[in-house]
């Protein structure tokens, strides 16, 4: 739970060898605390898509220094063997488009981490339920991906992104396939499941709509952060 | 834990179902090669257990009586009778040819037997309908799989004969019924000549200066006598009193009569070994090429399957599902294939296809379970393509950019 949100220092990632090298991420330095919501904003090829994938351990930085929770997980090398299992327990993750497993229903689609985790399957269920209850799709419990609207979709998607209590989650364009009333809940939600759980969310977006919802916004460009105070404006 | 495969397997139950189908019939066709091939030993078996011999006597030098024409004087039993642990001899022939009814005709193994009564040497050992043979012409006793019925008259050769019983399982090595006539029709039958052919036969004898002597009156006569009857049987079938070895007894009658002996295993040996063997190695190839489809099929299907779920699966490896969680979704989808495959094939076979199948086909419990087996071999060897393909799936992918 919570701790200390993700601390990201001078991280850097490099693309290839000698001339044909390419520096994707020149030395990125990030803060969120648990709680809060931040937006990650960039042009196509400014380096948002490493970014997330470092920091979502899918692929080695080449330097810097990554902090998830109380734990160092990268400096200048990882720090943690099993990446797989950091991914499920300490990390969630929400995608543009919900990529549910279609051939599970709505509430073992969300159980289905805990119970990778070791959890026991009336736990976790259990535990899955009480997230859709808090996202407002327990009536779809035991309905299929594909009887949901993409609002719904999304929804039980960011609660298997919350299911494991991870102390970061990573949200890759959340809102892009939802119209603006549908994105600023999709929006608000996180914001309400970032205070509940203490998470700390980074979302990454183009989407102009929501920028202005975000009180923190990390602009990436040429590979380099850049913090600016958003507008925080109120959803409702 | 859910069980992702099976989960998969009921939410596209439809695609799985109608595969493992197609899949089955392959199967079906794989066990029905395997039963024609334990039919053809059967009906090797069967055909030495229903002689009741214990030894076979034939020409020498030959494989006779089934592997190989054999032709020995129909009174060498007698000497044979007087061996010590010989309790019983019988003259046989055997004959394979088309016998008529009517219109349509049959490829049968027209068996010669000799008179006595039940329980003798190559007599059927039992009958379903009727009686045996008590005269000593034109009565025949015939195998059911012939469909002839009680009373019809047949036409062997030139003869007919009267069907006066009915009995089962009585086949040839190669699976055509048998039918049982008198030894001195069987033997007839065996050497018939047309007329034309007889008189030819007798002219070029008196032709013959050696045979037609003025000097030596009824030479000619004699000679042609002699060849008009046929003296010769195919085997003589010997029963052993209890207590005595065969392989004994056999180098005796090897020893005396300076002919070949073969004994049970012996003859075993030459109809499943010898006999059959060309057709053991087809339908042994035939298997080998059909356990090599099924598997492609397996294979195919199951990587096109896995190929379907990239995205699932990357997200699944995102998320932290370990390799072998992974690896076990696709091998129990292709188990699952397999078995459904197996049942549907366990059951085509059984059910329809060797009832219509002309030939003898023997399906034994434990072929359904090495076949059982050799299918979840299979279906494991064949997903470890799609499980590699699987394991391949970058993570990444899940994220995009």
């Amino acid at each position: 739970m919570g701790g200390k949100g993700i601390h990201i220092e001078g991280l850097k990632k490099r693309y290839g060898k000698g001339d044909t090298a390419v520096d994707a991420l020149k030395g990125v330095d990030m803060q969120v605390e648990p709680g809060e919501v931040v937006g990650l904003v960039g042009p196509s090829g400014s380096g948002k898509s490493t970014l997330l994938k470092c920091l979502g351990a899918v692929i080695e930085p080449t330097a810097g220094r990554m902090i998830l929770g109380n734990e160092t997980i990268y400096d200048d090398g990882w720090k943690v063997r099993d990446l797989r299992a950091l991914r499920r327990d300490k990390i969630g993750f929400v995608f543009q488009a919900p990529y549910l497993i279609p051939f599970l229903n709505v509430t073992d689609n969300v159980a289905l981490l805990p119970m990778l985790a070791g959890v026991k399957n009336g736990e976790a269920r259990k535990r899955a339920i009480e997230l859709l209850k808090s996202l407002d799709v327990e009536s779809r419990a035991r309905a299929m991906p594909s009887q949901l609207s993409g609002g719904e979709q999304q929804r039980v998607a960011i609660a298997r992104g919350l299911v494991n209590r991870p102390p970061v989650i990573l949200a890759d364009e959340p809102t892009a396939p939802l119209d603006s009333e549908r994105a600023l809940a999709v929006i608000r939600m996180l914001n309400d499941m970032a205070r509940k759980f203490e998470t700390a969310i980074i979302v990454v977006t183009h989407d102009e709509k929501i920028i202005p919802t975000f009180k923190r916004i990390y602009h990436i460009r040429d590979g380099v952060t850049y913090e600016e105070a958003g507008e925080g404006r109120n959803f409702t | 834990m859910i069980s992702l495969a099976g989960r998969d397997i009921m939410h596209a139950w439809g695609k799985f179902v109608f595969t493992g189908m197609g899949l089955g019939l392959l199967i079906g066709v794989t066990l029905s090669m395997a039963g024609i091939y334990r039919g053809m030993v059967d009906d090797g078996k069967a055909l030495l257990d229903n002689s009741g011999a214990d030894l076979w006597v034939v020409q020498k030098d030959t494989l006779g009586p089934y592997a190989e024409p054999s032709s020995i004087y129909d009174d060498v039993w007698r000497a044979i009778r007087g061996i010590p642990g010989v309790v019983q001899t019988a003259n046989v022939t055997y004959l394979t040819m088309q016998v008529r009814q009517g219109e349509r005709d049959v490829r049968t193994l027209v068996t010669g037997v000799t008179a006595g009564a039940p329980g003798t040497l190559g007599w059927p050992p039992y009958l379903v309908a009727g009686r045996q043979i008590t005269r000593g012409h034109y009565e025949a006793v015939a195998d059911i799989a012939t469909h002839f019925k009680l009373g019809d008259r047949l036409q062997i050769r030139r003869n007919h004969y009267t069907v006066v019983g009915l009995t089962r399982r009585m086949v040839s090595s190669g699976g055509d019924p048998m039918i049982f006539i008198p030894l001195k029709d069987a033997q007839e039958s065996q050497f018939l000549k047309d007329n034309d052919a007889i008189r030819q036969q007798r002219r070029r004898t008196a032709e013959n200066p050696a045979f037609n002597r003025p000097q030596v009156p009824g030479l000619l006569d004699s000679v042609i006598d002699s060849q008009s009857i046929n003296p010769y049987v195919n085997a003589v079938l010997v029963q052993l009193e209890a207590g005595y070895n065969a392989a004994d007894v056999a180098d005796s009658i090897r020893r005396w009569k300076r002919l070949t002996v073969y004994t049970r295993n012996q003859m075993e040996e030459i109809l499943i070994g010898k006999l059959i063997a060309t057709s053991a190695k087809q339908i042994g190839m035939f298997l080998v090429i059909l356990s090599t489809v099924s598997a492609a099929i397996v294979a195919f299907i199951i990587y096109t399957l896995t190929l379907g779920k990239i995205r699932e699966i990357a997200v699944l490896k995102l998320i932290g599902t370990r390799n072998r969680t992974i690896a076990g979704l696709i091998m129990q989808q292709s188990i699952a294939l397999g078995i459904i495959g197996f049942v549907v094939g366990k059951i085509s076979a059984t059910l329809l296809m060797a009832p219509i199948f002309p030939k003898h086909v023997l399906l034994e419990p434990l072929d359904s379970v090495m076949g059982f087996a050799a299918v979840v071999l299979i279906c494991i060897l064949a997903s470890l393509i799609a499980i590699r393909a699987a394991l391949k799936v970058d993570p990444a992918e899940a994220i995009g950019g």
